[in-house]
């Protein structure tokens, strides 16, 4: 069960496996994720987007970047070699209408999760304008088959090694700007950049969804351990969501939920970084 | 609480019985009521504390002959109507008493398929031990004839000597049951349903089979090699286990009887969805429910520090809100984990506490801080988001509610503050929506208890219901014996030649 087909790196700290789950593979639909764990006595439980699946020769394509235990584990996995244990499909499909005109905003390897959304988006006859960002040239991923998806494709750097020298929030706010404004928009990446993103377009009031990534133990709604704030009401992130109204978001709690189990130190250090990069997309 | 030995309580047992064998006579009913209730032998609650071993060690053969002879045989035998799934208990004591070990498990397994689960982890007190005559005339029901522990030795003795037989298994009859779950509900109807020789195919959506018991029963309470053993002697049976399958998600129930030929599936998904406060600070850094914090410890083993990948919160000071098995769980695991200090939080009196009376005494002996009549109201954070204190009221006790029990009320003003790094949430579970949202036609209750007709069958034919997800958070022995029922229904219904 569960072998890996495939390995691809896309960049230094993010992966592409295709893995063998036939049944996840058929029913598996956008916005739907899986949990994975590579030590069936001791691993931990991880959520993972389904990026792509292919239902006829029965596999799934996982896209990650590597940042602890479990997902360097998986990064070490090869061909040939198998996941102990992949649940899914879970969490509820994206809701998709033909909108008109939509705004699909990535940072990072939130492009993973962004690029079957958009896909479906694309396929209900929207018109897609889509802007994709990282740090670096080095941590774009999926250019093409997003530049194929894109009516639009804006690329933003940090550091300018790649298209515009910006944060997405740059040209988001732009098209916000525009007449029309864009009917809505989907911004998926890091916390603070989702944060952020919902910022910029909520004086357009252009609706925004965002897909939330809080920790998660059993990705069924037992635990509760997923819990995030929206509009004041307590909701689950595994069966509720992942994707919720970043205008109702109470991102400030979710990003504090996140680090619940770095030491202290480290979340000191997280949490300068996080500031800086605060800052940087307050002065943006 | 003094603390007596494993080898004190057995050489005490061993010289009583032979004082009652050599006098030859047979007992009167005033020599049993006279007999000391046999105390469980436990690990020393200073050591105990800090680690994750069985707390209590089980009965000698001789402790478990000399609590057996205490039984009165009683012609009405009052204990029998307190068991849920109607064990034949003076019987099986009095082989116990008599030595006849195998002959005793034996009349329990027609009954019970779990002993050594219920033998631990029952609410004896509350159900077999209630009624017994022996408890009434000693005007303590703590001192009536300890079922439960006879029952859990005879079970222990029959694992160990690794004589636990494969129930014999009829010749396959063509027909396909699926079982959702692996709690002990479905593990009942999943070795039922097999012996009538159909075919059962078992889904479980976490990586582990067995439900509450391997991932909120904790290790010091239920060993999991204990649990594991009973999957075992299932999957011996021929029972087909699929782990990491959730129905709903990974196959709608729907498709298991329209597209993959079962020809009846049986629902016993639980009671798993934690229920918060609702109060201010609720989602702190710091605040679980007790489903994630038993969660990872037990299933994901987050204690074993050295070898988990799963973290558990670093705490110092643990507020435990709730009173019942899951609250003292949750509360003794935090002590493993290694708190400083404990403090459960329980609005009523411990007269009210739902949690087994054994559970609740442990809690103690271990340190854990009980304050009753309290409540929590709110929970402070400091500037990182993490808990720093948790505001209570306390209450008094009113007129009895709906449930019997006597209402606490609160005292206006009462309100102080605590000191606290996490609170744990444990005052219950409702049921996980997920088989009703993606089920049409599934009928369920206000609470989302899936409704069943006295077989067990649902409103959609050929699907049944039992356990936790009919009944709400109930017991193990409830939800076998739901199990039970279901069972039989589906073993009717497929009697007679398969479909073509
Ligand atoms: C619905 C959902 C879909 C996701 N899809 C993807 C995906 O397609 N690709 C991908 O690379 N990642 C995705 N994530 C994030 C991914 O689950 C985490 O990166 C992963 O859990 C980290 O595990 P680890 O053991 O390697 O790291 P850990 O040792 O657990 O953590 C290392 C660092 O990551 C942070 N972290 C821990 N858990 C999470 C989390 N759930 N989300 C964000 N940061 C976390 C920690 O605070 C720490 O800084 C998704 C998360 C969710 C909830
Ligand atoms: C911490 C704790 C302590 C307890 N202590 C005691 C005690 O001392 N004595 C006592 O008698 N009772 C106790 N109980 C209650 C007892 O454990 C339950 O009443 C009993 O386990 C219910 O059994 P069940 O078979 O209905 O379901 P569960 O044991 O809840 O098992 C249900 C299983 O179904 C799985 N599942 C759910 N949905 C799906 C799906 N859609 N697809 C596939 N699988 C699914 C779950 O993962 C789970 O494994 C305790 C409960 C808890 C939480
Ligand atoms: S009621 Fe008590 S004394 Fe009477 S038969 Fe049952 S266990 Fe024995
Ligand atoms: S991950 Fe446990 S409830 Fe969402």
């Amino acid at each position: 069960m569960n072998r890996i087909i495939r390995k691809q790196q896309l960049s230094a700290e993010v992966f592409r496996i295709e893995v063998e789950a036939p049944l996840i593979a058929r029913e598996r639909k956008a916005g739907q994720f899986i949990i994975v764990q590579v030590d069936d006595a001791f691993g931990e439980r991880i959520p993972l987007t389904i990026a792509d699946a292919d239902p006829v020769r029965g596999t799934i394509t996982l896209i990650f970047q590597t940042v602890g235990r479990t997902t360097h584990l998986l990064a070490d996995k090869n061909p040939g070699d198998t996941i102990p244990a992949l649940l899914g499909p879970l969490g509820t499909p994206t809701h998709i209408e033909k909108f008109g005109h939509v705004v699909c905003v990535g940072g990072g390897i939130g492009v993973a999760p962004l690029h079957p959304i958009a896909e479906a988006l694309k396929a209900a006859g929207n018109r897609l304008t889509i802007i994709m960002g990282a740090r670096t040239a080095s941590l774009l991923i999926l250019e093409d088959e997003m530049r194929a998806l894109a009516d639009d494709l804006i690329i933003v750097t940090d550091d300018g090694s790649r298209g515009r020298q910006a944060l997405v929030t740059v040209p988001l706010k732009e098209l916000c700007e525009q007449n029309p404004k864009p009917d809505l928009a989907v911004v998926i990446g890091p916390p603070i950049m989702m944060k952020f993103g919902a910022e910029t377009t909520r004086p357009y009031g252009v609706p925004t969804v965002v897909s939330l990534n809080t920790i998660m133990i059993d990705g069924t709604g037992m635990c509760g351990g997923c819990r995030v704030t929206v509009g004041g009401e307590t909701k689950f992130v595994c069966v509720d969501g992942p994707e919720f109204d970043g205008h109702q978001v109470d991102f400030d709690n979710m990003m504090k939920r996140l680090r619940s189990y770095k030491s202290r130190e480290d979340a000191d250090h997280h949490a300068c970084h996080l500031q800086q990069q605060a800052h940087k997309l307050a002065a943006g | 609480m003094s603390h007596a030995t494993p080898d004190q309580l057995h050489h005490a047992a061993t010289a009583k019985l032979a004082e009652i064998r050599a006098s030859g006579k047979p007992l009167t009913a005033k020599d049993r009521a006279a007999i000391p209730p046999q105390e469980m032998p436990n690990q020393d609650p200073n050591l105990r504390r800090s680690n994750m071993n069985e707390v209590a060690l089980g009965y000698s053969p001789e402790q478990t002959q000399l609590e057996a002879e205490r039984c009165l045989q009683c012609k009405n035998a009052p204990c029998v109507g307190g068991c849920p799934v109607g064990i034949n208990i003076p019987a099986f004591v009095k082989a116990a008493a008599e030595g006849r070990f195998d002959d005793s498990i034996a009349i329990i397994r027609e009954a019970s398929l779990l002993p050594a689960v219920c033998g631990r982890v029952c609410p004896q007190e509350s159900q077999c031990q209630a009624p017994c005559t022996l408890g009434k005339i000693l005007k303590d029901v703590n001192k009536s004839v300890a079922i439960g522990r006879i029952e859990r030795f005879v079970a222990d003795r029959q694992r160990e000597g690794g004589a636990q037989a494969v129930p014999a298994i009829k010749p396959p009859t063509g027909r396909k049951v699926a079982v959702i779950g692996s709690g002990p509900a479905s593990i009942t109807v999943a070795a039922d349903v097999r012996r009538e020789g159909h075919a059962v195919t078992m889904f479980e959506a976490f990586h582990k089979p067995g439900g509450v018991l391997v991932y909120g029963i904790p290790e010091f309470r239920l060993p999991k090699a204990i649990v594991r053993k009973e999957i075992e002697t299932l999957q011996a049976m021929g029972v087909t286990l699929e782990t990491n399958y959730v129905i709903g998600r990974t196959r709608k129930l729907r498709d298991l009887l329209d597209r993959d030929g079962f020809d009846a599936v049986f629902v016993g998904t639980g009671a798993g969805l934690p229920k918060f406060m609702g109060i201010p600070g609720e989602n702190l850094v710091g605040v679980f429910s007790a489903n994630e914090y038993l969660t990872r410890s037990n299933l994901m083993r987050a204690y074993d520090t050295a070898q988990a990948h799963t973290p558990i919160y670093p705490s110092r000071k643990v507020a435990v809100l709730g009173g019942g098995n899951v609250a003292m769980d949750a509360a003794r695991t935090a002590l493993r984990m290694g708190a400083a200090e404990v403090h459960l939080i329980y609005r009523r009196t411990e007269q009210e506490m739902p949690a087994r009376v054994e559970e609740v005494a442990h809690a103690r002996e271990e340190g854990v801080i009980f304050h009753i009549l309290q409540n929590a109201k709110r929970i402070f954070g400091d500037d990182n988001g993490c808990v720093r204190a948790i505001e209570c009221l306390r209450y008094e006790l009113g007129e009895p509610d709906a449930s019997g029990r006597r209402r606490p009320v609160e005292i206006q003003g009462s309100e102080f503050e605590m000191e606290m790094d996490t609170v744990i949430v444990a005052i219950g579970n409702e049921s996980n929506p997920l088989i009703r949202q993606t089920t049409a036609g599934l009928n369920v209750n206000k609470y989302g208890n899936i409704l069943v007709d006295e077989t067990g069958q649902t409103s959609l034919d050929g699907v049944y219901a039992g356990g936790d997800i009919v009944l709400g958070a109930a017991t193990v022995i409830l939800a076998m014996g739901e199990g039970r029922r279901a069972a039989a229904a589906i073993n009717a219904r497929l009697a007679g030649p398969a479909r073509a």
